[in-house]
Order: C-alpha cells, then sequence, then structure tokens
C-alpha cells in the first residue's frame, strides 16, 4: 500500500530546501522499491520546523522535522514511512498533538497545512465553498449586516470595521465598483498574507467573491508585491483552476452573479501597502498616496466605489459566512473580536504563525508559544505591528493582544507581527533604521514624511556620535512631533512611534539619563 | 537565461507586449514588467514608445520607472543577490550576513562586482522572518542564511548558471 508523505510547499520551506527533500524521498522510495504519494501541502506555520514533514498513519499524521535532503535516508532506514513508532531525533509525533500547534484556535488558517493549497477538490471536502454558497441564498445587505456582526476588523493594521467599509461601498451609487485585496505584505515580521495566498490561495479568492456578491461588485484585482513570486504564482493558478470549475466568472455556480479575479505585482515600493497608493499603482501610476475625503469606499479604483480590504481580512470571511457570526465573534475580547494571526519573527527560538483570540499576552507569546530568544540571551524589545510599530519593553509584554489595550500604550497592535530583539540590539540603531526606512520608501508627496525622515537620520546620527546629544533630542521629539501630526499617511504619522518609544523605554541606548519622564 | 544566437530586438518585442497589453494605463506596470523580463532592464530609449502606446507623456512614464525599486534603467548583473535588510532580519545578525556578502561578491549594497557579474541589493523583507536571515535570487528564496550558507547558495547558483548558458 501507498504511503502518504506531506512536504510543504510554502517559501518558507523553500527557503529551507523543501524541494531537495521531497526529491530526495521520491527516489529514496524508488532506490528501495517503496510506493509513495507525496502531496505538497502548505506550511502548518511551525517554522522552525520547516521542513517539517509528515507521514500519514491510521492515528493521524506524524511529523519530522526539520529534514535535511541528508537526513531522508536515515528516516527512511528508521521506518517513518510505515506507521512508525520508534525513536528518530527528528520525530515530532502527531503534527495536531504539538502544544504549539494544539493550543492555537485557527478560524482564518483552518485549512491551512492540512490541506494541498492548489487542490480545489481538497479545499471542498475540507468545508471550502460552503460560505460562497450560503451567500449566494443571501441579500446582499444580509451579507453585509452578517460580517458587520462579526466584529471583523481590518486586519492589515488599522483595525477598521469590515462590515462598515463594504456597507459603505454597498450603498455607494454606481453600476461599477471593485473589490481589491492588499496583498502588498511589506512590514517587516509579517507573513500571515503570504501563507494564506501561498497554502490556502481559495479561501481569500472565495472571501473576494463573498465581498463582490455582498456589494455587487464583479470584478477583483489582487495587488501582490514582487517580493512573493511564489504567491503569485499559486494565486494565478488557483483562480484558473476555480474559475475553470465555475467558481469564478460568468454566473459563477449558476447563480446568475459574476465576479473575475487578477493577480497584479507590485514592483516593490513599501509606500504602495498604502490603500491609496495601492489603487494608483493599480491605475498605473507612481504609487504616490491620495489624499482622503474622498474614501475609497465611495472614489476608489478608477474612481468607482471599491472595497479595499488585506488579505486576512478577505479570508476571514469565509468562516463567517460558513458558521455564523456569532461563531467568529464568541472569540475575543473587547471591541477586538475573533481571532488574531500572530506571526512571531525574529530573534525567537520557535517563530511562526500562532492564530489566537485577542486576549493572549505578549509574554506568553514570547516565552509559552515562542520558547524565549533564539540567541539564549536576554530578550529586550520586541516591536509589535511592523515598521511603524512601537517597540515595547519587558515592563509591557502582559499587555493582552487587543487593539484598544494596545492603543492606550501608545503602541499598536497592528497586523500582529511581533519581531524579537534579544539585548544586543542598539535601539538607537533600531530608531535610525525607522528613520532611513521611511526616507528611503517615503512617496514624496508630504514634507513632513519626505523631509522629516532624511532631517530624522541626520538627528539621530548625532545623538550617535554624541554631539549636543540633550539639545538633539528635544529636537528630535519636535521632528516627531512634525510628522505625528502632519503627514498625509501613516507612513510618515507612524515613523516616531518606533523612534519614540525607542527613545522613551531606552534612553540609555541614544546616551540619555536612565529614567524616563516621558512615559509614552 | 538567453540562448538565442542574436540579442532579442528591444523594439519588436515591445510592439508584441503592445499589442497584448492594450492602451489602458493600467496595463503600464504589466507592460513594464514583462518588458524587464525579457530584456533584463527598461531602456531609456523605450520610454517614449511606450508614452507614445498609452497616450502619456514621456515624463509620466519616466516617473513610474523610477518610482518602483523594480525596474532598471540599465542591465542588471548577471547574478543580483538580495540581501533581507529589514528588522527581523537585523534581529538574527544580517549585518554580519551583509559584510560577509559584501566580502565574498567584491561589492558593496547598490554595487556591482569587478566583473559585473553580481551585484548586491537589499531588499526590505521577504516574508522568512521567522527563519531569518532571508536572502533571494532571481525568483528563489533562502531562508535561515548562516555565512556558508550564502557561499554554497552561491556556489550552487553559479555551477547552475554556468550549465545553463553551454
Amino acid at each position: 500500500m501507498s504511503t502518504r508523505i506531506y512536504v510543504p510547499c510554502d517559501s518558507a520551506a523553500l527557503a529551507v530546501g523543501a524541494d531537495a527533500v521531497a526529491a530526495r524521498i521520491a527516489a529514496e522510495a524508488a532506490r528501495r522499491g517503496l510506493e509513495v504519494e507525496i502531496v505538497r501541502n502548505g506550511t502548518r506555520g511551525l517554522l522552525w520546523l520547516e521542513p517539517l514533514v509528515e507521514v500519514d498513519t491510521p492515528d493521524g499524521r506524524i511529523g519530522f522535522g526539520p529534514v535535511d535532503a541528508a537526513d531522508v535516508a536515515g528516516l527512511f532506514d528508521a521506518g517513518f514511512h510505515d506507521n512508525f513508532n520508534g525513536s528518530h531525533a527528528l520525530a515530532l509525533g502527531l503534527v495536531e498533538q504539538i502544544p504549539y500547534l494544539a493550543r492555537q484556535q485557527r478560524l482564518t488558517f483552518a485549512r491551512v497545512g492540512i490541506t494541498d493549497p492548489l487542490s480545489l477538490d481538497d479545499y471542498e471536502a475540507h468545508g471550502g465553498y460552503r460560505a460562497l454558497r450560503n451567500a449566494l441564498l443571501m441579500a446582499p445587505a444580509e451579507i453585509v449586516a452578517s460580517v458587520t456582526a462579526s466584529g471583523l476588523r481590518g486586519r492589515g493594521g488599522a483595525a477598521f470595521p469590515t462590515g462598515i467599509k463594504w456597507n459603505t461601498v454597498l450603498k455607494a451609487p454606481g453600476a461599477e465598483k471593485y473589490i481589491v485585496c492588499n496583498a502588498d505584505e511589506g512590514d517587516s515580521g509579517t507573513f500571515a498574507d503570504r501563507i494564506v495566498m501561498e497554502s490556502d490561495p481559495y479561501v481569500l479568492i472565495e472571501g473576494m467573491t463573498i465581498a463582490g456578491i455582498a456589494v455587487g461588485a464583479t470584478r477583483g484585482y489582487i495587488y501582490v508585491r514582487s517580493e512573493y513570486p511564489h504567491s503569485i504564482r499559486q494565486l494565478e493558478a488557483a483562480i484558473e483552476t476555480a474559475t475553470r470549475r465555475g467558481y469564478l466568472g460568468r454566473s459563477l455556480l449558476s447563480s446568475g452573479r459574476s465576479f473575475e479575479l487578477e493577480v497584479r505585482k507590485g514592483a516593490g515600493a513599501y509606500i504602495c501597502g498604502e490603500e491609496t497608493a495601492l489603487l494608483e499603482s493599480l491605475e498605473g501610476k507612481r504609487g504616490i498616496v491620495r489624499a482622503k475625503p474622498p474614501l475609497p469606499a465611495l472614489a476608489g479604483l478608477f474612481g468607482k466605489p471599491t472595497v479595499i480590504n488585506n488579505v486576512l481580512s478577505l479570508a476571514t470571511v469565509p468562516i463567517i459566512l460558513d458558521k455564523g457570526a456569532q461563531y467568529y465573534q464568541d472569540y475575543g475580547m473587547g471591541r477586538s473580536r475573533g481571532t488574531l494571526p500572530v506571526q512571531l519573527a525574529g530573534n525567537i527560538k520557535h517563530g511562526g504563525l500562532i492564530e489566537l483570540a485577542f486576549g493572549v499576552t505578549l509574554r506568553e507569546i514570547l516565552y509559552d508559544y515562542g520558547g524565549g530568544s533564539a540567541s539564549g540571551r536576554p530578550i529586550k524589545a520586541v516591536q509589535v505591528g511592523g515598521p511603524l510599530g512601537a517597540y515595547l519593553p519587558e515592563s509591557q509584554w502582559d499587555t493582552p493582544l487587543d487593539y484598544e489595550a494596545f492603543a492606550s500604550l501608545w503602541a499598536v497592535l497592528g497586523h500582529g507581527g511581533i519581531v524579537v530583539h534579544d539585548d544586543s540590539a542598539d535601539m538607537s540603531k533600531l530608531a535610525r533604521y525607522a528613520m532611513e526606512f521611511c526616507a528611503v520608501e517615503s512617496c514624496g508627496k508630504c514634507t513632513p514624511c519626505r523631509i522629516g525622515s532624511t532631517r530624522g537620520v541626520e538627528v539621530i546620527d548625532k545623538i550617535r556620535a554624541g554631539s549636543q546629544p540633550a539639545q538633539q533630542v528635544v529636537l528630535l521629539r519636535d521632528l516627531c512631533d512634525t510628522m505625528l501630526y502632519g503627514s498625509l499617511c501613516a507612513m510618515g504619522g507612524m515613523t516616531p512611534y518606533p523612534v519614540l518609544s525607542a527613545l522613551n523605554h531606552f534612553p540609555e541606548d541614544f546616551g540619555q539619563p536612565g529614567a524616563n519622564e516621558h512615559a509614552a | 537565461m538567453h540562448n538565442q544566437p542574436n540579442p532579442p530586438d528591444p523594439a519588436a518585442i515591445l510592439a508584441d507586449l503592445c499589442a497584448r497589453h492594450g492602451t489602458r494605463q493600467d496595463q503600464l506596470l504589466p507592460l513594464l514588467h514583462a518588458l524587464q523580463d525579457s530584456l533584463g532592464y527598461v531602456p531609456p530609449d523605450l520610454v517614449q514608445p511606450i508614452a507614445q502606446h498609452f497616450n502619456l507623456s514621456r515624463a509620466e512614464v519616466h516617473g513610474v520607472i523610477t518610482f518602483y525599486h523594480d525596474f532598471r534603467s540599465a542591465p542588471a548583473a548577471q547574478c543580483v543577490v538580495k540581501l533581507c535588510s529589514a528588522e527581523a532580519c537585523q534581529s538574527m545578525g544580517g549585518e554580519r550576513l551583509l559584510h560577509h556578502a559584501q566580502q565574498a561578491l567584491g561589492c558593496g549594497l547598490h554595487g556591482h562586482g569587478a566583473d559585473g557579474r553580481f551585484a548586491l541589493e537589499p531588499v526590505y523583507c521577504l516574508g522568512l522572518c521567522a527563519s531569518a536571515p532571508a536572502m533571494a535570487i532571481a525568483d528563489k528564496v533562502f531562508a535561515r542564511v548562516t555565512p556558508a550558507r550564502f557561499d554554497a547558495v552561491l556556489s550552487d547558483h553559479v555551477a547552475d548558471h554556468v550549465a545553463e548558458a553551454v
């Protein structure tokens, strides 16, 4: 009987040799005259274990990882393919019982890592497209009401209620409307969008289709950054299959409703993750931020009413329409409902994707899941919410992951990306980097961002060189104030978050006296 | 990459792409990507015909090409190594890796090696932040890159590349 062996095809697995492992397994099986079926599944999100090879057994899938191609012969010798119950240094037991995974609450990521990402049959067998069938029986306003009732907020970082945005587009007059998916996931420390696109692309396609039906849009675009070539390939293949099978296109599922979907590739501009710059880019222009109003919901792509949502927001719609708004809204705390796919990265032992209801604390994520720093040194600071997010010192790690709790600390939960730095990190250097990044990536439209970031680098350089540091710190705070309140979008408006949080919590790294009176 | 005995004619390639992409301005980025995929860069003397095709000014097309980091106005090195320079990779020794890469390739960031074969560019995040540091060569990504792994990846790439050109 043939043994089914899973080798992930996600970028994070490919980047550490998953293709070579799959090829070696096939070759080794052939050499031994064994029948194996190799399935290229998505990633489980246990990224320190990649390539994580799984073998089907009557009790469930057992895992081995991280597997190097050189380990494969030894794994066969140990009988990993034949109801393995012996011991091997890489054996992990039943994958679903690995605590990191078992303790998660996977809603958006329910299928991720389990299925073959491009198999539509697999998608359907695991509950896929039930939500679309439900949606096709509902009135558009009912779909929107359901998304609103779920409490889903924009997972791209801004946390605006998704249902309210959809309602604006639904009510906007006009026959031509668009659904745009913001897949320009440029923030360091975030990779959940990428995992969805590569490991469960149909869930995004289904979510966008439902959005189209809900607001009356017949065309959608997925704007994917060019740094994600594998995501683009996966999405294009999935769109092709979904179209062929009648889930996209004219009169999808013979419903009389139409929805077509296209992938557009970015060109290496971080600012295009800002929604109005993204729309400009889609229109073939420089990615320059637009002034709001008008809101994209009223005058978005090509001047038409447009829903623009992050990958995770759209990919969460199917579970809401499948299991009901209440089911989703039962998770979470306060006004942060549902689950947050946390991305744990940087200097951490067990980095990966951790989907949990809002309310878990940073400390639990860092130690119970992450296992502490990868270097073994004490963790010094964690940056939450990408390059525009604040650095949090240990005194703030008992904060629950909740949009409002983070806002009250003058921090942002954002996209749920967490980058860990150990005690070798120099916070003034990281603050300088934040300014430098802003200078490189600013679209240039508004002065506080365009010029302020360059002046910011210079001022921090002076502080680091010990040249009139006290005066320069006053100048830096003043500059940050201008950027905060005078910038057109979050690029310039939030760069002060990492800069000032570093300065406030780690003044000694800026050559300042230890006690901090400027509690952020 | 290109095994043709004659170098491709840029004007002919552009004409073909223009016919396929149509004249709506939202096709400008897809067309530029396709052009760069074929030629390795966007030749400055094609700006005028591109502008004409889309009924745009040369300034508008030039503005788009220069706004986006991806588009080049001159041919790239044979092998462009992109090292992630963002925070997560910094936290895992990205800077050490950068120093190593500069020595190994004989060039600084944004620079070309002396023989023009290699270039080193920063990239701000490859989405491999839990397996940092990361790098990319063409469409291939590599994670948990130590200096030793950097050397191995590079020599593999060179071997494949040379083999391909034979």
